[in-house]
């Protein structure tokens, strides 16, 4: 057992926070660390920046255009950036789509949507869940009929996560509708400006505009961008989300969020006293933070056995329940300390610019987050699917 | 024993509850995230009708012009706008503003009550500040007086239906340290007034409110509301009234979501059956009705111990807020859960029920404060 980093990872954390400091424009991380909006030109110009260094695809192979980091490196890349409040890469195309291409696309497929992800050319967003089908994706609906050298794609996709600003979208579709729930479905990469493609908007309970509905009606999609085989398509999402989980437990985000509720509840009077000292809220806080201790310990040992080699399993199903809790705890806490001032919804102080906040710093976010965050034990197969996983593994037989 | 309702309670409950079914679309409509269109908060045509089912009335005593008022009738009328998610201000118009006039009013100030009853006249309770935070007593804004006149210095926070008001009752300080009971007095100020400017915006959960600064605003000395600095004693009265209020319209709020996560439950398929035959999602369902049957005794109590002493009355209003405030959470986590993603969807019910309920925690005292005054108040 040793604690510790190791020489060579410390020098990378000093080379990472370097690097923020240098590059990590203020006005974002200004946004961020008061919960606003970044928008799309925010995001396109993080990724230039991280495209620039050299960092934009740190689990990527060396032969892609990737940094080939190691899983403890892209924890300690994560941390720093979270810690930096420097904005999150937008994962479709470079954490999710990626991976799958490396592994199963074709060399065409490689060559042509690899450099654009990375140059930023393309956007991509994520087809997988639909109104019917959601922890349950095995139930999806929407149909692909090969006609000659095309498919042709009917259907509804919902939870889009920032489809209005994407040009490409990676879809499960159903190929064969005879078989089996997960057999019968194939991968699929659909150009947005297809004709018969509608995106229409999903307004959060928080005001936000960050999901939406891809409605397919007789899209017409050449079948060199169906990836790898077809009816295998189920194989390659399970790739995708064993493979891509490494910051399912948001250490970072946790730590900076606990940071914030600390600041503001320094900022706070309460009975004469600042409200971080008042026995109560300092009580909650505390016991989130030891979680969080421990939990940043869970998700090191499960890094570093991933580091080795090992694919998690269970463990990450693990890692996704409590992680989930303790950042919803935090969020939580945020809004409480807010007092009062948790009640305003201020769009122009969410949606962007520096508009301080009428309350302590980062009041005005302190509610959406928290109502916004209830997705966070809802996507991703819920946290109920998460311990049905778990029971399954650890009991057998049915959930 | 007897938990029923009276025959006057049960017309009331009846009526307003059909009224607000009928009236969901408009009801709904003033809730609406990012419209800015709608400057007022609510729907001034449900409002009066509001006025003419005798729902305001039936908020005040007969002496004060109205036929009911006591905690059962406002926890009658606030469980229903509650379970309808109405943003419609009554606690603000009359409760806190109308219930401050006429407890502290003269005559002449007191004819404004009737055109609160009448859905004429709207008012706000401008007494938070920004550094208040849920201390009742802790008053900076200074009144001066000057000559015949007072004036008014100061800014209030996140004051509910400010922008709505005619009036605004305004909190401020005659004498006294910032925090002392002694000293504070409520002034009728018009919403209008020169040295009075709003910053109006949305809430998260629907209404509107504002900053408001008050920049050596000057009021003639018969503005202020009852005798100079006594008016802690009147504030904290009509805050307890509106705290039993506020946690029946929160159990209203948690019904309603019970009931739509259950209907959900029983529909909602997955994995090839209705998951409301999963037993995990039934041990939780369950959890959520025994807490509501908590929630709904706890509002009792604090509704029934409204006329006790003031000992009394804190301690009950303590002890249910801070039941409703962690019950709540609860209810509002626990079915956006059970539902999965459309609860987090602005335009499903759930979504706007479930930011009634936990933004409700941010008056008056959260669970945190009520849990310490509880302390305060059993230790006493």
């Amino acid at each position: 057992m040793d604690l510790n980093y190791s020489v060579e990872e410390q020098a990378f954390r000093a080379e990472v926070q370097e690097f923020l400091a240098q590059k990590l424009p203020k006005e974002m991380s200004d946004a961020m660390r008061l919960g606003h909006d970044l928008g799309k030109e925010g995001h396109e110009k993080w990724h230039a920046i991280l495209n620039e260094q050299g960092w934009l695809a740190p689990n990527w192979p060396q032969e892609f255009g990737g940094c080939e980091w190691n899983a403890v490196q892209r924890h300690i890349f994560e941390e720093e950036c979270c810690r930096a409040n420097a904005p999150r890469i937008v994962p479709f195309g470079l954490a999710m789509l990626a991976p799958v291409l490396q592994k199963f696309g074709s060399k065409a497929q490689q060559d042509h949507y690899l450099p654009r992800i990375l140059s930023g050319e393309d956007w991509w967003c994520q087809g997988y869940s639909e109104p019917g089908a959601g922890s349950d994706l095995a139930s999806l609906k929407t149909r692909a009929v090969r006609e000659g050298d095309h498919y042709v794609v009917n259907g509804q996709k919902t939870w889009t996560t920032l489809g209005q600003y994407a040009n490409w979208i990676f879809c499960l579709v159903r190929t064969d509708p005879d078989a089996k729930q997960q057999a019968g479905i194939s991968f699929l990469l659909i150009d947005m400006n297809t004709p018969g493609i509608e995106v229409r908007p999903i307004i959060l309970l928080d005001g936000t505009h960050e999901v939406n509905e891809v409605w397919f009606t007789d899209v017409k999609v050449p079948v060199e961008n169906l990836v790898g085989e077809e009816n295998k398509g189920w194989t390659y999402a399970k790739y995708l989300l064993t493979h891509e989980r490494t910051n399912i437990a948001g250490v970072g985000f946790s730590s900076a969020g606990l940071e914030a509720v600390k600041r503001m509840a320094r900022s706070q009077m309460h009975r004469g006293r600042p409200l971080i000292e008042n026995p109560h809220f300092a009580a909650r806080a505390a016991r989130a933070e030891i979680d969080l201790m421990a939990m940043s310990t869970t998700n090191l040992r499960i890094i570093s056995r991933a580091a080795s080699g090992q694919a998690p399993g269970v463990e990450s199903s693990m890692l996704k329940v409590k992680g989930t809790e303790i950042r919803q705890e935090i969020n939580d806490l945020a809004r409480r300390a807010a007092g009062a001032y948790a009640m305003p919804f201020v769009s122009e102080a969410l949606e962007g610019g520096n508009e301080p906040d009428m309350g302590p710093e980062g009041s005005a976010a302190a509610a959406p987050q928290y109502f916004n965050n209830r997705k966070l034990s809802i996507f991703g197969g819920s946290n109920e699917v998460q311990k049905n996983i778990i029971a399954k593994v650890k009991l057998g037989g049915g959930a | 024993m007897n938990f029923d309702l009276t025959d006057e309670r049960q017309m009331l409950q009846d009526s307003l509850r059909r009224f607000l079914r009928d009236n969901q679309d408009g009801l709904r409509a003033s809730t609406r995230l990012g419209d800015t269109e709608n400057t007022l908060g609510f729907d001034a045509g449900i409002w009066g009708k509001l006025a003419e089912l005798g729902v305001i009335g039936a908020l005040f005593s007969e002496e004060d012009g109205g036929f009911a008022g006591a905690g059962f009738d406002l926890t009658t009328v606030f469980e229903e706008l509650g379970r309808a998610g109405a943003v419609e201000p009554l606690l603000d118009t009359a409760i806190l503003g109308g219930g401050l006039i006429a407890a502290l009013g003269n005559e002449t100030q007191k004819e404004l009550v009737e055109q609160v009853i009448g859905g004429e006249l709207h008012l706000a309770l401008a007494h938070g500040e920004p550094n208040s935070r849920y201390d009742l007593a802790q008053v900076e804004t200074t009144a001066q007086v000057d000559g015949d006149d007072i004036v008014l210095t100061g800014r209030k926070a996140v004051v509910i239906n400010a922008e709505a008001a005619d009036y605004l009752v305004v909190s401020a300080r005659e004498s006294g340290a910032a925090s002392d009971e002694d000293g504070i007095s409520l002034f009728l100020v018009p919403r209008d007034s020169a040295g009075l400017s709003l910053r109006g915006y949305a809430l998260l959960a629907g209404g509107r409110a504002a900053e408001v600064d008050l920049d050596g605003l000057r009021l003639s000395a018969d503005a202020r509301l009852g005798a100079a600095g006594s008016a802690y004693a009147a504030l904290k009265r009509a805050t307890n009234r509106a705290e039993v209020a506020l946690a029946a319209e929160t159990l209203g709020a948690m019904e309603a979501a019970t009931e739509l996560t259950r209907e959900y439950l029983l529909t909602r398929q997955q994995f090839g059956r209705p998951i409301g035959t999963f037993q995990a999602l039934q041990h939780r369902m369950a959890t959520l009705l025994i807490e509501l049957e908590q929630a709904r005794s706890a509002v009792i109590n604090a509704a029934g111990h409204l006329d006790g002493s003031a000992a009394e009355q804190a301690l009950q209003i303590s002890a249910a807020r801070n039941l409703i405030g962690r019950a709540g959470r609860l209810v509002a986590e626990e079915s956006i859960q059970l539902h999965g993603g459309i609860a987090m969807t602005e335009e499903y019910e759930l979504a706007h029920i479930a930011k009634r309920i936990v933004m409700a925690d941010h008056r008056f005292g959260d669970t945190d404060t009520q849990l310490e005054r509880f302390i305060d108040q059993s230790a006493a």
